[in-house]
């Protein structure tokens, strides 16, 4: 088992026939995910050979999923055009919903997370994320796919390369599911999604939480362990040094006033019993000592 | 981005939103010119990207033309919050009888925007809202519904703005909700909002913070950043398209992907305590492709601040493996000395992830003068601490 995304998955690709579509289609097949098709609208009917895998590309998302039985779809449109597409994906009620896309303005996220979540019928994650992978199952996203192996351990995170990083250090031990939610102000899945799924999971034995400056997500997840979660939970937040008022590479990482700084979320995480590292080594290592105490 | 008083105005007037007229000055003899202009009593005040500018003296009323030169020649030597006054506003001065707050944000955690109102405006509002949270009305707003007429009249009575100029408070807030979709802002403050003793309502004061990453639906925009008061490596960086932030260390950071990037500024940071407080320079991501000629134009940048005394490099190899990054080091190093840029300072090296012995043989064989390797970050952040302490 994993969360949100496993060996049924069926994957679409919103944006295949792009570069960044197709270079990361082809690194999801390699990985063993089952994409089965891609999305263009005016390209349908034609399809794109990957290393001698032919895959079709469809007009639309719901001719697409009525096609395929798709119900992921991982999207790399530009930002001009991204609503557009993570629109139709709800409108066709796809599960899941990944929007690696980096640079959407930010009014347009939040039409359609709104959206998203009012619908009732679509997870999103992202935007700004580098996807999700459950190792060993299936890879939505942009997530190195040889750098860890299937195991128990859960990993949320928001910024790509610390999950990446955390990842590789946690190698001996495997990840069940790893959730790049992104690092925009606005993102569809959040922390405490994570966390909730990761203690429903019997796959799942204990978690690792990475976040960052900016907003009070971790406050919050932070709130919701202390009430929800049973299993154990490693922290690490990024930003400590970052100077108050300037954003720091991802859209949501900035610290307003007294907002959002990384010591406010150490506080919060540490009060409620999660241990957190100084460095990411650091909180590798305080999880390497939770697995082998299990 | 956020924007300059005159700038938010300027906004302001585009969209409906009831302001003063003004003039943006930036010597104190301009300043006489428009105060001649309006005529009477004048407000000169410092337009600086900071608040409190009234306590440090960067607000004065002014007479007449002389008294406006003398007022801006005084702001124009301020220093507020560590910010200098480079440019003045000149507006005719109002008559008081009452000031409000208003404003829409951007609600990360509720995942919408926030409307928030009080008729005790004029005051810093994180005060209002720390001593008398009462008086500060919060009013949720959907993103799919928007700041109707109706929600406009919930903001205001929520807020209880008095009966007789409801329709105005409305009129305002459905012309600062224009102002907020229509030009992708984050915030569209207004403090204080006045009501003059004839019982006109208008923004005397304004706040915007603008979307850059609507920037493609609003060309317009770019002609709002301040190029003078741009941190000149910053500029530099920024047309080079590099992801770069000014800090005030002596350690040149560069990494791939934001958060990684955050991480060894910490590291380093708390690396460098050992060292006598070695710090990051600065912050720089260079995406996950880290190619050679990304690589060349941010070792450049770094190489060309003054403060640095040595350089970390701190690549993950995921999406592009580290032989390939390796590669780009190498070739980054051989396009600068091509440029007549030499590697002056010690550089330290740390690639972790896919192929990483192989993007260690790479440099090694290299043999480039200055390159240490480090196996892990957090060795790499003592090593480089020490290398700029001198040690």
């Amino acid at each position: 088992m994993s969360i949100f995304l496993n060996s049924n998955s069926k994957i679409l690709v919103q944006g295949m026939t792009g570069s960044e579509g197709s270079k990361h289609t082809n690194r999801m097949l390699k990985s063993g995910s089952n994409v089965v098709g891609g999305v263009t609208p005016g390209k349908g009917g034609q399809s794109v050979d990957f290393d001698g895998r032919s895959i079709p590309v469809f007009n639309s998302v719901s001719e697409a999923m009525a096609a395929t039985g798709a119900n992921v779809s991982v999207i790399f449109v530009p930002p001009k055009f991204a609503k557009a597409a993570v629109m139709e994906a709800i409108a066709a009620k796809i599960e899941l919903c990944v929007v690696i896309t980096e640079g959407i303005p930010v009014h347009d996220s939040v039409a359609f997370v709104n959206q998203a979540l009012e619908s009732g019928t679509t997870r999103l994650i992202g935007p700004n994320c580098p996807g999700i992978i459950s190792p060993g199952e299936s890879n939505a996203g942009i997530i190195p796919a040889d750098i860890t192996k299937k195991g128990r351990i859960g990993l949320v995170s928001k910024s790509g390369t610390l999950t990446y990083q955390m990842m590789y250090e946690l190698r001996d031990f495997g990840i069940s599911t790893a959730v790049g939610i992104g690092g925009d102000p606005v993102i569809g899945t959040t922390h405490i999604d994570c966390l909730r799924a990761f203690e429903a999971d019997p796959d799942t034995d204990a978690i690792v939480m990475i976040g960052e400056i900016g907003g009070d997500a971790e406050e919050r997840a932070a709130a919701f362990i202390k009430d929800n979660v049973t299993k154990p939970v490693v922290g690490y937040v990024a930003g400590f040094t970052a100077p108050e008022g300037k954003t720091m590479g991802h859209a949501g990482a900035i610290v307003s006033g007294s907002a959002g700084t990384a010591q406010a979320k150490q506080d919060a995480l540490e009060a409620v019993g999660v241990k957190v590292g100084k460095t990411p080594s650091q909180a590798a290592e305080l999880m390497r000592q939770i697995m082998n105490n299990l | 981005m956020d924007l300059y008083e005159f700038q938010a105005k300027q906004l302001f007037a585009k969209h409906g939103v009831k302001t003063q007229s003004g003039e943006v000055v930036a010597t104190a003899a301009a300043a006489k010119l428009a105060a001649e202009k309006f005529g009477g009593l004048v407000v000169v005040k410092a337009q600086v990207k900071a608040g409190g500018r009234g306590k440090a003296g960067g607000v004065k009323l002014a007479k007449d033309p002389q008294e406006a030169h003398d007022r801006a020649a005084d702001i124009l030597k301020l220093n507020i919050k560590g910010l200098q006054v480079n440019k003045v506003l000149i507006t005719p001065a109002e008559d008081i009888a009452k000031e409000f707050y208003v404003s829409f944000l951007l609600d990360r955690s509720n995942r919408s925007f926030l409307a928030m109102a009080s008729v005790e405006g004029g005051v810093e509002i994180e005060e209002v809202a720390v001593n008398n949270p009462d008086a500060l009305a919060k009013v949720p707003i959907s993103a799919n519904v928007g700041v109707t007429k109706e929600i406009a009249i919930q903001i205001a009575q929520a807020a209880k703005f008095p009966a007789e100029i409801q329709d105005q408070v409305v009129e305002m807030l459905q012309a600062m909700w224009k102002v907020f979709v229509a030009e992708d802002a984050t915030l569209v403050e207004v403090n204080p909002l006045v009501q003059t003793p004839a019982g006109q309502i208008i923004a005397l004061d304004g706040k915007v913070s603008l979307d850059e990453n609507a920037g493609f639906r609003h060309p317009e925009h770019a002609d709002l950043v301040d190029k003078d008061t741009e941190d000149p490596l910053e500029a530099a960086a920024k047309a080079k398209d590099l992801n770069y932030v000014k800090l005030a260390g002596e350690v040149g950071i560069i990494g791939n992907g934001a958060g990684l990037v955050m991480s060894t500024l910490d590291v380093v940071a708390y690396a460098g305590e050992e060292f006598g407080g070695m710090k990051p320079a600065n912050f720089l991501d260079i995406g996950g492709g880290a190619s050679a000629e990304v690589m060349a134009n941010g070792l450049g940048i770094i190489l060309s601040d003054a403060a640095v005394r040595s350089v970390f490099v701190n690549v993950f190899g995921g999406i592009t493996a580290c032989d390939a990054v390796a590669n780009g080091i190498v070739q980054a190093i051989e396009l600068l000395n091509q440029q007549g840029k030499e590697i002056t300072v010690p550089l330290v090296v740390r690639l972790d992830g896919n192929n990483a012995d192989a993007g260690r043989k790479i440099l090694n064989d290299a043999e480039i003068a200055g390159i240490h390797m480090a196996q892990t970050m957090d060795e790499g952040a003592r090593l480089v601490a020490q290398l700029a302490a001198g040690k």
